[in-house]
């Protein structure tokens, strides 16, 4: 006999999600998954993100990483609240971990919590933490060709970071055909050039940022 | 490496619909692109559900093609990753994706004379 179920795999990840994220909300955090590839710059752009907030804005880190706490200590060294989440091998976070690392940070002191997801552009896409924004970070070293190859995780993204923008003179990087293959799998993202080494576009990612948490927050 | 993740949604799913009856087969609707792969979901499923009632069943996949739409000519198209970055129809770069995320549990077939066994 036949039963009918139709129910999302990912149901239960997405119901921890859905706590986390009305937790969040209730304590007045914008929480922001960051994904990207190993070596995009994941840290990079949270800590230069960090440093350009405004002071009603505190920032605090989730950090996912497969073993080390490499990324940890060099944001607890600039002052960043950060806790480690060690996924032990495993490719994503999922919403469990999230509600786990909560408790470990001093929400009611954070504006914006990053969550550095692990470094990877399949599987973290199709994981929901309950962050209130989901930020691709892309790089010119890898090529122009991401979004045609990883649609999944674009498609995912609210705004798509192209980190070491003052690499483009260097490399045979087409910037047109990364915008219609953005544009192809997401039309909605906005796309920001950035150099976390220059300081180049992070002032308008920033105010994006600043803003979009002002939505978030409701005010 | 996350199909270990995603079995383990399949096989409670299909036990909380299941209600106490054996599981012969559980059917998956699963979008093209959705990342990740059969016989990964099939390895981990044997292992995961041994000693419980879905032991043996089948994983029966139902793929659904991922589709473009073409903004200008309108046309609906195939596609995978990579994506082409062009309408094969008309050649314009508005292109759009609208299909082929699909990942859910449709349906499982139990078997009726094991409850209460």
């Amino acid at each position: 006999m036949e039963v009918s179920v139709v129910k999302d795999i990912l149901s239960a990840n997405d119901q921890v999600a859905a706590a986390n994220r009305s937790l969040l909300a209730a304590r007045d955090v914008t929480a922001v998954n960051i994904m990207a590839s190993p070596g995009a710059g994941k840290t990079s752009v949270i800590a230069a993100t960090a440093e350009r907030l405004p002071a009603n804005l505190r920032p605090g880190v989730i950090e996912g990483d497969l073993a080390s706490s490499i990324d940890t200590d060099a944001l607890l060294a600039r002052g960043i609240p950060a806790v480690q989440i060690n996924t032990g091998g495993n490719c994503h976070l999922d919403a469990p971990m999230i509600r786990s690392a909560l408790p470990r940070l001093p929400l009611d002191e954070i504006g914006v919590l990053f969550i550095e997801n692990v470094g990877n552009l399949v599987c973290p896409a199709e994981f929901d933490l309950g962050a209130a924004l989901a930020i691709v970070v892309a790089s010119v070293p890898e090529g122009h060709d991401k979004p045609y190859k990883y649609p999944g995780m674009f498609a995912a993204a609210d705004a798509v970071l192209l980190n070491k923008a003052d690499l483009l003179a260097y490399f045979d990087f087409d910037l047109d055909y990364f915008r219609r293959g953005l544009a192809m799998v997401n039309p909605d993202a906005p796309l920001f050039l950035v150099s976390c080494r220059t300081s180049e576009g992070m002032a308008e990612w920033v105010n994006w940022l600043v803003n979009r948490c002002k939505v978030e927050a409701g005010s | 490496m996350h199909e270990l993740s995603i079995t383990e949604g399949i096989l409670s799913i299909a036990l909380g619909a299941a209600g106490g009856r054996r599981i012969t087969a559980v059917n998956l609707v699963i979008g093209d692109l959705s990342s990740f792969v059969d016989d990964s979901v099939q390895f981990y499923f044997d292992m995961l559900s041994k000693g419980t009632l879905a032991e043996s069943a089948a994983l029966n996949f139902q793929r659904l093609p991922a589709t473009a739409t073409c903004s200008d000519c309108r046309v609906v198209f195939g596609v995978k990753a990579p994506l082409v970055p062009e309408c094969p129809q008309c050649g314009s770069v508005h292109l759009a994706i609208t299909g082929g995320r699909e990942l859910r549990v449709e349906s499982i077939e139990v078997d009726d004379g094991s409850l209460g066994s």
